[in-house]
Order: C-alpha cells, then sequence, then structure tokens
C-alpha cells in the first residue's frame, strides 16, 4: 500500500461544465432539465413586506424584467463564471452593454482613454456620442502601449479597448496597459467579444470590466443579439475620490454605498440597480435562451473556428491575389508573441487580409463568392466577409479610417466551421472574379 | 461606519441605515478570512425593520485597520469592545463558521450582554486539515480555491446566487483574496484550529439560540452542528437541504426568514 500522501486540489467544475451547467439549478425549476424560457414582465410579490425588501435590495430576487429576469440571470451566470468573474449583467445588444459600462462609470466631465482600433460602432459612440454626455475621450493606438500613459488626464476615469482590434488585429498589451490604469487607480475595459473566454480570460491579464457582444462566437449562430458587461471584483473603488457614485450613499436606493456593501460585485449593482432602471436596454429572455444554447457549445465550436482560421491564413498568404494577411497566427503577425501568451487555445477567426487590385477587385470578390456570406455581423458558425471601407466603418471620414488602421484593399473575413476545402473553393471564385472585376461583375 | 476599538479603527455595515442608538443591536460575525459583505442579504432587511444591524469586519479583515486577532478568545472579546464601543449594553448576536465560534465564545463569557444567539454552520470545534492550514499561513491562493470548493454545496458550485447575475464561488473567492491570504485566512484558520473551549463554552449559554446548519456542508457537518446544539439549553435548530456551508448566500432567503422570525420573537425591534 503506498503512503503517498494525495495533494488537495479543488473540485470546482470546469470551462466544459460549467459551459452547460452554471448559474442553473433544476430542482429549483420543476425539475426542468433545460433553463426555461421565463416570459414575463413581472413576478408576484409574497407581501408588501417582500415588495419593499426586493426594491431595497434587502434581499435578492426578481421584479421586473427589465431590471432582471430568471433565465437572463442563468445567462449572466454563466458567461461570469466562464470568465473567472464576481457578476454579470446582460443587455440587449454589445453596443448597449458598452454604453452601460461608460455610464455605470463616468459622469459628465469625465475623460476616457480608449483604443483607437475598435468596431466602427464603438467609434462613433466615444468619438460622437458620449461628448454629447459630456464624457470625452483621447484616443491611442492599441500598439502605442506609452500612449496609453500619457493620455491619462487627471479626470480619467478609465481605459477601453478590444484585446484584438476591429478589423485590423493588432493586439492590445494587456497586461501592461492594465499596470497602467491601476497605477492611475483608474480601471481597465475590455471588449473581448472576438475571443470568447474559451481563448482569453482577460481578468486574468489585469482587465477589471469585461464586455462582450454575446451576438458573435458566444451565441454563434447568427440568430439573436445580446450583450454583457462582466465585473472582475478585483478592482478597489475606494482606493481614492474618483468614483463618488460608487462609494457615497446612493439617493436613488436610500443612501446604498455600493462599494461598501457589495465590494467585488458593486459595479454589476449600480449598472443594474441604476442603468436597468433608468436606461432599460433590457435582454429579452428568448434571446438569453437562445445565447445559452449557443454557449453550450462554445470551446467546441471555437476550436474549430480556429482550426479552419489557421487553415485560411495559409492559404490566403500562398495565394497570388492577396496582399497581405493579417491575424494573430501568422509568424510574421507584428503582436505574435503577445497573442502567443495571451491567447493559447487558439488566436481566434477575424482574419483581414488585402486584395490585389485594391477596391474594385474588393468590390468583386465580395459580390461574387457564393457560400461565404456578406453582412455585418462576425462570430457566426457559417462565414462571413465584408469590406470595411464600404459597410461597417463607412460612415468614417479618410483620415479616421486612417488612423483605425484601414485600408481600401482590405476584407474582413470571420471564417466559419464549415468544411475547410469548401471555404477555399469559395474564395477561389471570388478571387477569380476580382481578377477580372468588369467582366464578372453582378450587373 | 467606523469607529474604534482598542485604537483600531472598525468597519461595519449598518446596512444602508444610519446607526440610531435607541434601536436593538445585532453584530453580524463573519467567517475564516472574509468580510461583512458575506452579509448582504440578512444586514439590510434588519436594518430597514427596526434594528441596528452592524456587520463587522473583523480586525485587519475588510475595511477594518490593525492586524488579525490570533484566538478565538480575543476576537470574544473584541466583539464584547464593539458593543461597547458603539454605546449598546446589550447586542444580538450572529455568526457564520468561525463566527460561530467566536460568538458561542463570547455569549459564554459576558453572559449578560447577549440577548440571543444565532449560528450559520456552527460546530464547537473546527479543526483544520494540515495542508489547507499550510498552505492559507503561506499565503497560497489554493487555500482560497480549496475553501470556496469546500464552503459550497453541489447546487452551490452551479452558482444559482439570490441576487441576479451575481456567481457565487467567484465572488467568496475575490473577498477572501482582497487582503494579503496569510494575514487573513492564515491566521483565521489557526486560530479555529488552537480553539478547544467551544463544547464547554456552549453549556454556560443561557440566551434564546438558534442553529441553522446544512444538509452538505462539508466544513461544519450537521452531526457537528448538532452535537453543539444539544448542549445549549432549548437551542432551536434549523437544517436546510441541498445546501452547503455558504448557507447565507445558497440559501439566504431561507435563511433571513427563519433569523427574522428568532430574532423578532426574541429580541423586539423599535418598533416604528
Amino acid at each position: 500500500m503506498s503512503d503517498k500522501k494525495k495533494e488537495l486540489k479543488p473540485n470546482t467544475y470546469k470551462f466544459d461544465t460549467l459551459s452547460l451547467h452554471a448559474g442553473y439549478q433544476p430542482h429549483k425549476n420543476a425539475g426542468s432539465r433545460q433553463v426555461p424560457i421565463y416570459q414575463t414582465t413581472s413576478y408576484l410579490f409574497d407581501d408588501v413586506d417582500h415588495a419593499a425588501a426586493l426594491f431595497n435590495l434587502e434581499r435578492g430576487g426578481h421584479i421586473y424584467s427589465r431590471i432582471s429576469n430568471p433565465t437572463v440571470g442563468v445567462l449572466e451566470e454563466r458567461v461570469a463564471s466562464l470568465e473567472g468573474g464576481t457578476a454579470a449583467l446582460a443587455t440587449s445588444s454589445g453596443m448597449s452593454a458598452i454604453f452601460l459600462t461608460v455610464m455605470t462609470l463616468c459622469e459628465a466631465g469625465d475623460h476616457l482613454v480608449v483604443s483607437s482600433q475598435l468596431y466602427g460602432g464603438t467609434v462613433n459612440l466615444f468619438r460622437l456620442t458620449l461628448p454629447k454626455f459630456g464624457i470625452k475621450c483621447t484616443f491611442v493606438k492599441p500598439r502605442d502601449t506609452e500612449g496609453f500613459k500619457k493620455a491619462i488626464q487627471k479626470n480619467t476615469k478609465g481605459i477601453f479597448g478590444e484585446l484584438v482590434g476591429n478589423p485590423g488585429n493588432e493586439i492590445m498589451n494587456m497586461p501592461e496597459i492594465a499596470k497602467i490604469a491601476h497605477d492611475a487607480g483608474i480601471p481597465l475595459m475590455v471588449d473581448a467579444t472576438y475571443q470568447t473566454p474559451y481563448l482569453c480570460k482577460p481578468f486574468e491579464h489585469g482587465a477589471d470590466i469585461v464586455i462582450h457582444s454575446l451576438t458573435k462566437w458566444m451565441a454563434g449562430h447568427g440568430s439573436s443579439m445580446a450583450g454583457i458587461l462582466v465585473e472582475g471584483g478585483k478592482f478597489d473603488w475606494m482606493q481614492n475620490d474618483k468614483f463618488p457614485t460608487m462609494i457615497k450613499p446612493y439617493e436613488g436606493y436610500h443612501g446604498l454605498s455600493f462599494a461598501e456593501e457589495f465590494g467585488p460585485t458593486a459595479f454589476t449593482m449600480k449598472a443594474r440597480a441604476e442603468g436597468m432602471r433608468d436606461f432599460g436596454p433590457c435582454l429579452s429572455p428568448q434571446n438569453a435562451w437562445n445565447v445559452l444554447q449557443g454557449i453550450e457549445t462554445l470551446s467546441v465550436r471555437m476550436k474549430k473556428h480556429c482550426s479552419n482560421a489557421e487553415e485560411m491564413v495559409k492559404y490566403l498568404s500562398n495565394h497570388e491575389s492577396v496582399a497581405w494577411v493579417s491575424h494573430p497566427s501568422a509568424p510574421n503577425h507584428p503582436d505574435a508573441e503577445l497573442a502567443n501568451k495571451l491567447l493559447p487555445n487558439g488566436k481566434g477567426s477575424m482574419i483581414a487580409f488585402g486584395i490585389k487590385g485594391g477596391k474594385d477587385a474588393g468590390v468583386a470578390f465580395i459580390n461574387n463568392v457564393k457560400l461565404a456570406s456578406h453582412l455585418a455581423n462576425v462570430g457566426d458558425t457559417r462565414t462571413l466577409v465584408i469590406h470595411p471601407a464600404s459597410g461597417t466603418h463607412s460612415q468614417m471620414d479618410e483620415a479616421t479610417l486612417k488612423f483605425a488602421g484601414l485600408s481600401h484593399d482590405m476584407i474582413r473575413l470571420s471564417v466559419g466551421i464549415e468544411d475547410i476545402d469548401d471555404i477555399k473553393n469559395d474564395f477561389e471564385i471570388g478571387f477569380r472574379a476580382a481578377r477580372k472585376p468588369r467582366l464578372v461583375s453582378n450587373q | 461606519m467606523k469607529f474604534k476599538v482598542n485604537g483600531h479603527e472598525v468597519f461595519a455595515s449598518t446596512g444602508g441605515r444610519p446607526f440610531d442608538k435607541k434601536k436593538p443591536l445585532i453584530i453580524f460575525v463573519h467567517g475564516s478570512g472574509l468580510t461583512h459583505m458575506t452579509w448582504v442579504l440578512q444586514t439590510r432587511y434588519f436594518a430597514f425593520h427596526g434594528y441596528n444591524s452592524l456587520a463587522v469586519d473583523l480586525p485587519g479583515h475588510g475595511l477594518s485597520s490593525g492586524k488579525s486577532l490570533k484566538s478565538i478568545e480575543e476576537m470574544a472579546d473584541w466583539v464584547s469592545e464593539v458593543i461597547d464601543a458603539v454605546g449598546h449594553k446589550k447586542a444580538s448576536l450572529v455568526g457564520h463558521s468561525q463566527g460561530c465560534l467566536v460568538t458561542v465564545e463570547c455569549t459564554s463569557r459576558y453572559p449578560n450582554k447577549i440577548k440571543t444567539l444565532s449560528l450559520m454552520g456552527g460546530a464547537g470545534a473546527i479543526p483544520m486539515n494540515p495542508e489547507l492550514l499550510s498552505l492559507a499561513e503561506n499565503n497560497d491562493p489554493k487555500a482560497v480555491d480549496l475553501m470556496m470548493d469546500w464552503a459550497h454545496g453541489p447546487a452551490g458550485h452551479f452558482g444559482g446566487h439570490p441576487v441576479p447575475g451575481l456567481y457565487h464561488i467567484n465572488t467568496g473567492t475575490m473577498l477572501a483574496k482582497s487582503r494579503t491570504i496569510q494575514n487573513t485566512l492564515g491566521v483565521d484558520f489557526r486560530a479555529c484550529d488552537n480553539y478547544k473551549n467551544g463544547f464547554e463554552a456552549a453549556k454556560k449559554i443561557k440566551c434564546p439560540t438558534l442553529s441553522i446548519l446544512a444538509t452538505d456542508d462539508k466544513m461544519c457537518p450537521v452531526k457537528e452542528g448538532k452535537k453543539l446544539a444539544a448542549l445549549i439549553d432549548g437551542s432551536q435548530v434549523d437544517i436546510i437541504d441541498n445546501c452547503g456551508h455558504m448557507m447565507l448566500l445558497e440559501e439566504a432567503d431561507r435563511v433571513l426568514t427563519v433569523l427574522k422570525k428568532f430574532i423578532t420573537t426574541n429580541y423586539p425591534p423599535l418598533s416604528s
């Protein structure tokens, strides 16, 4: 008999198990194995005392589905568990998750430092819409780590960026930028939509708030809009006087101090209690359920997305019609080393490439592929293509396009999980058309 | 609110209501390595229903200053001093886990000060697994991970937090890691391991006492909680099915309902 002592190991559930089970207890839901869709606006109170207690955050529970809903709650806990976060708040879209995050953090007169390489809608939010609320932003190129430090002002309340920039695939040095943020006593907010927690858990690299457009890989099937903000729970809101609305008694909840009462979940509690109450971008339970179905197969899908993407990188890199390819898995990618550190499970399925022949060739390619879908989304199970300069980023002027790292020959490719040979064959059709754009025009 | 005990600043959550000396006092004492935040789903209710609700951070924990106290006996004396420091003569005590050892010892030492005693996940002794103790004393975060694993029942491992969007295990982990592990969890675990007076202290308790236990509690199993309760005259016992050691969060509503009935019956609130 061996006298070797067995090492103690925590037996908490791991990623694939949490993807299927986290946030849900069947025995509290009539034994229903599947998460029920609570298609209801509101919830019965036991009595007046119970109603008052719920409104006053004295006890947990649901009041009205704009604030919370049991089906949506399962999704929130599931994503929080997968990210390693303390709490999450789901919203009607990724953009509303970003807006709610900013409005929970900032007030008029505040400032944010923001990565310049973002989804076009996010750029417009930070550049044009937030200034209308008195919140100003300074944009910094994602690779300019020192630039983030220099851009911080006395009234800066946070740094925001996409881990892998859209659509140019520049990688933000998250650990270093987190340190810059924390040295300045402000949080780092990261949009990790492209990665999902399967590829990267930003909290492990210093992020404080993680945002997802769940519409993309998390839901995965191109069926439902949803967003979420997730809280890491490490950021100390009481370390300085920059966040009075997190610390001081809040009139809207009988003098509640979110930081004192809720500590590692304070940000989410405030975002829900104030943001969902006042702005109301709630997620429908049906869409929450659809996203939950997607998350059940997240790791399986992400493996296939990533392996197909790496195959496509090789294929495109050797193609005569392609001028350049950008993907973190490409050995010549300027951030390849950083990508290996931050994205050990795969580099994602977003590829940007330049087509020889510029804009006309790009248009011909897009107009002639048959399997790949031309649309304004990413992260579908199906392969998607778009020409950003004329699509997602078309509202930008020439100078802003250049600053965002875009060019007229760029095609953005979201690699799906179809058979890889079929995707390549489809691209051959597109490339053939691109080489003779005038002869094979759709018109 | 903040006040001083033995020259050190103490933080205690008042559940969102200003402290009012006219109202009866309830003191909530947290478990090893944790903070006042574990009580959020009990304290706010009492604070809004005629009580002074005081969820303290033990010295060196959460937002309280000073160093962690090294023995359960010192912590028991400290709780008594908290009652004095806030200008009260009597209080109801509510403890969780290590907080049960502290409140049992405090009640036995200061019987005239304690109106009622409520124990959650309590036992007469909490001997520590030597490896877990060593990990905590050596500042190894694995100690927190193990504690969170054992502290949550099978259902709690899946989540299902009563507050929408909050995830049990990660929230507990962040609370326990909010200060240096060896200075909080390490000191607390050693204090629990060293404490041998729980059963003797229990025999001296005469005030109304409630024990809330959970069927899936691995840290203070039901049989240990019952053993302690049996030594306290007239002690009530409530057992929650399908729940682990963190019953105050895993089954917060049930805990609040039982606690509310027990405290309001034995130590009525100030009527408004």
